[in-house]
């Protein structure tokens, strides 16, 4: 049995085959990249996984478990979280309070307890606030917890996204162009934290990406969408080779 | 059988006034994604600008023919109705364009509320209800059993003109293709050289026009005062969300509905009292389990 | 600096005024019914901006709620307690009118989940509407004519205790997980569910709680002037809510205290103020629509928005980074 197994999954939007029987199964611990042409598909997958949207046909499997027409939120606390490709913030909330509305799922406050403020609602947000804390250290973001995120520098943004995410204690992380947008030294550095984070929360990541660098440098195991369709799948070394690939996407862009 | 014809052309006259001004909320809605709560009490206003109109008319010396009279007052409402509604989008939703979209619902909630508070206080208008002067000879033409009165026939006849000139003219006309290219797509049409802020205004002066049809219409025939905005606006509101707002076609379907509910419901249920309560509860019913009324597509979700 | 005195002083002192101040005869009735409006108008406007600000949805039916309250309170008192223990048992009937209308609040929650903003307004809308014609078709509670024969029981005493505690619920809320919860719908519902957050049960909780305020609010009204009909909670009514929200700041409990006291006194100063100008007092009514168009033009998060008086956060959170920490109004 495989960790997250997508099983011959659909999707069309009014007319178009965004995805059609995609596959993909993914090991616990793997790093797995998802590259291809813009519109290939790529977002839309994530999507189905995290249940903002329903596949017309097939099956999602997590540790065995079917996650079709399950709440996105259920999802999450099943144990996989997300960024996202234009970055969602909770904009007008505090650094710090991002990381803590990624808590909810994870806090058992219960309303009584909330409105009564009762010693366990206290101690639930005492525990919250200092993993709050330890999240963003890990991404270094300690320092900014009272600013608000829209006054964040994007490349900030992008690790407040992941530390959100983190925050919701997943054991699959699907992470959408993290490096969008960064130059080649913004690119090491955000590779780095990826196989950090994943070694340090033991995580499984899946990831789409248009950086080569980081794609090749990072991914076990990479797959090729391209018109909702797999056209490839295989390690960086295949994939590099693989003249169907070359052909369609890569062309002069790895040397 | 024949009760039932009787009550049907009814049904016919009130929901004409229904979906002329349901027109309005239907066009704003379509080029601006945004209910303008103010337009029911646009319709009031043009109701006492018909009625000052025809009053003034009447009680000249010119002696003009009622068929003047009439058409007279009904130009000078559209026209100055049309006016208020442009003035009203330049001053108090043109600046919120790009504000959150719920202080433009919010402004036209409070515009709509200023424009009853402010007829109350104005002394002319006042809160007492008024009659606008008979224009239209009080003739009733039996055919078959059925009465038509001369106020039917007129009412029914404007009111389908005004709605197939405007189906033609959002059909037919540059402005019309305009509107509906706004629409379609915000976003991009500025960028193919469409006017966007001249083609709002068309929009606003036009729902306003059609209504101020109504609100002459609806003034000839039954009284009128500062309130009336509130229940016929809600109710022409009704009729767009019934037959998809946004669907100009679907906002004449839906006012026909919503007519037939007014006349018969008190038919079946024996009440007059319990109308408010089956159209609401239409509304309820269907906002929250088709949202995009019965002529209306869903739009699906972006991430 | 000087040492802070403590909020419980400070509400201790309160109860004590609100107790006796009636008793000394200093303030005109017409004074004190002032004071019951603020009051009263405080705790509706906390109740409205948990919806409308902290959760960034949009109603306009609270009015609805309000009747509820108004209506169910009103019942107990007259019909169900004898009539001499009523003093005792008001605060009862205030709870009892509260808990109906949180059973209508929870029920509105369910059309929020698949509708939002303009088309949730005219789904509240539309509850208020029934809500008022129900009430009309009801005989036995005097339809359209009203209800009366309630005991003025709503005392300064009372009022104070309900917006202390009405106050410290929302305060609670909105500095727990659910309240962040609230805060994330309002910034992106799609990003909340995908962090996590229940956003359906968090807005079943906020529509439920905001309805028990607002039902609260209306047993208070219902008990200060002693009558009150289906034309008491119209869509004017509100509007005055939206004012006051909007005015004193969306996402601030301090706004909303700020708000009512501020819109209250403003329109009551109105009366004498119209009448030496030889003005006609109808002129009154255009002011609340009038500020909030411009409110909505000049200044849409209102005098506190999303800022908070210190003595509105619970202790153990003052020394965290808020999200007020360096917000800029706009």
């Amino acid at each position: 049995m495989s960790f997250l197994s997508v099983e011959e999954v659909s999707r069309s939007f009014g007319g178009v085959r965004a995805v059609s029987g995609f596959r993909l199964d993914i090991g616990e611990g793997e790093l797995v990249a998802l590259i291809g042409p813009n519109g290939a598909g790529k977002t839309t997958v994530f999507n189905l996984i995290t249940g903002v949207y329903r596949p017309d046909a097939g099956a999602i499997l997590f540790r065995g478990k079917s996650l079709v027409g399950v709440p996105p939120h259920r999802i999450v606390d099943q144990g996989i979280a997300r960024t996202f490709q234009n970055i969602r913030l909770f904009r007008d909330l505090t650094v710090l309070d991002n990381v803590r509305a990624a808590q909810f799922g994870r806090t058992p406050t219960t309303v009584w307890g909330a409105l009564l403020r009762t010693p366990g609602c206290r101690r639930d947000e005492r525990r919250v606030v200092d993993s709050s804390r330890a999240f963003l250290a890990a991404l270094g973001l300690e320092g900014e917890a009272g600013t608000l995120a829209r006054n964040l520098p994007y490349g900030r943004q992008r690790r407040l996204e992941i530390a959100r995410a983190l925050a919701t204690r997943p054991a699959l992380l699907l992470l959408d162009e993290p490096a969008a947008g960064m130059n080649p030294a913004e690119v090491e550095e955000m590779m780095e934290l990826i196989l950090r984070l994943r070694k340090e929360f033991s995580l499984t990541v899946l990831l789409i990406e248009h950086q080569m660098r980081m794609v090749m440098g990072a991914a076990e195991r990479i797959v090729v969408l391209e018109f909702g369709e797999t056209i490839a799948e295989g390690t960086p070394e295949e994939i590099r080779t693989n003249p169907t690939v070359v052909a369609a996407y890569l062309g002069g862009e790895v040397t | 059988m024949r009760f039932y014809l009787q009550q049907a052309l009814n049904a016919l006259q009130v929901g004409s006034v229904y979906a002329l001004i349901a027109l309005g909320y239907t066009m704003v809605y379509g080029i601006l994604t945004m209910i303008n709560f103010a337009h029911g009490d646009v319709f009031m206003v043009s109701s006492y600008v018909a009625f000052f109109v025809a009053t003034a008319l009447i009680g000249s010396h010119l002696a003009l023919p009622p068929a003047v009279v009439f058409a007279a007052t009904l130009l000078s409402s559209m026209f100055a109705t049309a006016l208020l509604a442009v003035a009203i989008e330049r001053v108090a939703y043109r600046p919120l364009r790009r504000a959150p979209r719920m202080s433009l619902v919010i402004t036209s909630l409070g515009i709509g509320l200023l424009l009853e508070n402010l007829a109350i206080a104005f002394r002319p208008v006042g809160p007492a209800p008024r009659m606008l002067p008979a224009l239209i000879p009080s003739t009733t033409i039996v055919v078959g059993g059925v009465a038509f009165s001369a106020l039917q026939v007129v009412t029914i006849i404007v009111s389908a003109a005004a709605m197939l000139g405007l189906d033609a003219l959002v059909r037919h006309t540059r402005v019309g293709i305009a509107m509906r290219a706004i629409s379609w797509d915000s976003a991009l049409v500025p960028l193919m050289g469409v006017p966007v802020d001249r083609i709002v205004s068309m929009t606003f002066a036009i729902g306003a026009a059609v209504a101020a049809v109504g609100g002459t219409l609806y003034g000839m025939t039954y009284t009128i005062d500062p309130y009336m905005g509130i229940r016929i606006g809600w109710w022409a509101f009704i009729s767009a969300v019934v037959g998809g707002i946004g669907n100009i076609r679907g906002a004449m379907l839906g006012g026909f509905l919503l007519g037939a509910v007014e006349i018969f419901t008190p038919v079946f249920l024996h009440s007059s009292t319990y109308r408010d309560m089956v159209a609401f509860s239409l509304l309820l019913v269907l906002l929250v389990f088709r949202p995009t009324g019965i002529l209306g597509s869903p739009a699906a979700q972006k991430v | 600096m000087a040492r802070r005195i403590p909020l419980p002083v400070w509400l201790a002192v309160g109860l004590v005024l609100a107790l006796v101040l009636p008793e000394t005869g200093w303030l005109s009735p017409y004074i004190l019914l002032v004071i019951t409006y603020v009051g009263i108008n405080m705790i509706l406007a906390v109740s409205l901006n948990l919806v409308n600000g902290y959760m960034g949805e949009f109603s306009v039916g609270h009015a609805g709620f309000m009747a509820i309250g108004a209506y169910t309170a009103s019942v107990l008192t007259v019909w169900v307690f004898p009539r001499d223990a009523s003093p005792v048992l008001f605060p009862l009937a205030l709870l009892a009118g509260g808990a109906v209308a949180a059973v209508a609040g929870l029920g509105l929650a369910f059309p929020s989940f698949r509708t939002r903003g303009d088309h949730l307004a005219i789904v509240t809308l539309a509850f208020l509407m029934i809500v008022k014609s129900v009430l009309e078709n009801m005989p036995s509670l005097g339809g359209p004519r009203g209800f009366m024969g309630m005991d003025k029981l709503t005392t300064l005493g009372w009022v104070f205790a309900s917006v202390t505690g009405s106050v410290w619920l929302a305060r609670n809320l909105v500095h727990s997980r659910w309240g962040r919860g609230v805060l994330s719908i309002r910034e992106d519902e799609t990003a909340a569910g995908l962090v996590g957050v229940d956003t359906r049960r968090v807005k079943v909780v906020v529509f439920t709680v905001s309805a028990f305020l607002a039902g609260i609010a209306g047993g208070l009204f219902a008990h200060a002037i002693q009558f009150i009909n289906p034309r008491s909670f119209t869509l004017l009514k509100s509007t005055d809510m939206l004012v006051m929200v909007y005015l004193g700041g969306i996402g601030s409990l301090g706004g909303s205290l700020l708000g009512a006291t501020v819109y209250t006194l403003v329109l009551e100063g109105l009366r004498p103020g119209l009448q030496s100008l030889g003005i006609a007092q109808e002129w009154r009514l255009v002011f609340a629509p009038l500020l909030l168009i411009l409110l909505m033009l000049k200044r849409p998060l209102g005098i506190l928005g999303f800022r908070e008086f210190r003595f509105l956060v619970p202790r153990d959170e003052r020394e965290k980074p808020g999200r007020q920490a360096e917000r800029k109004t706009p």
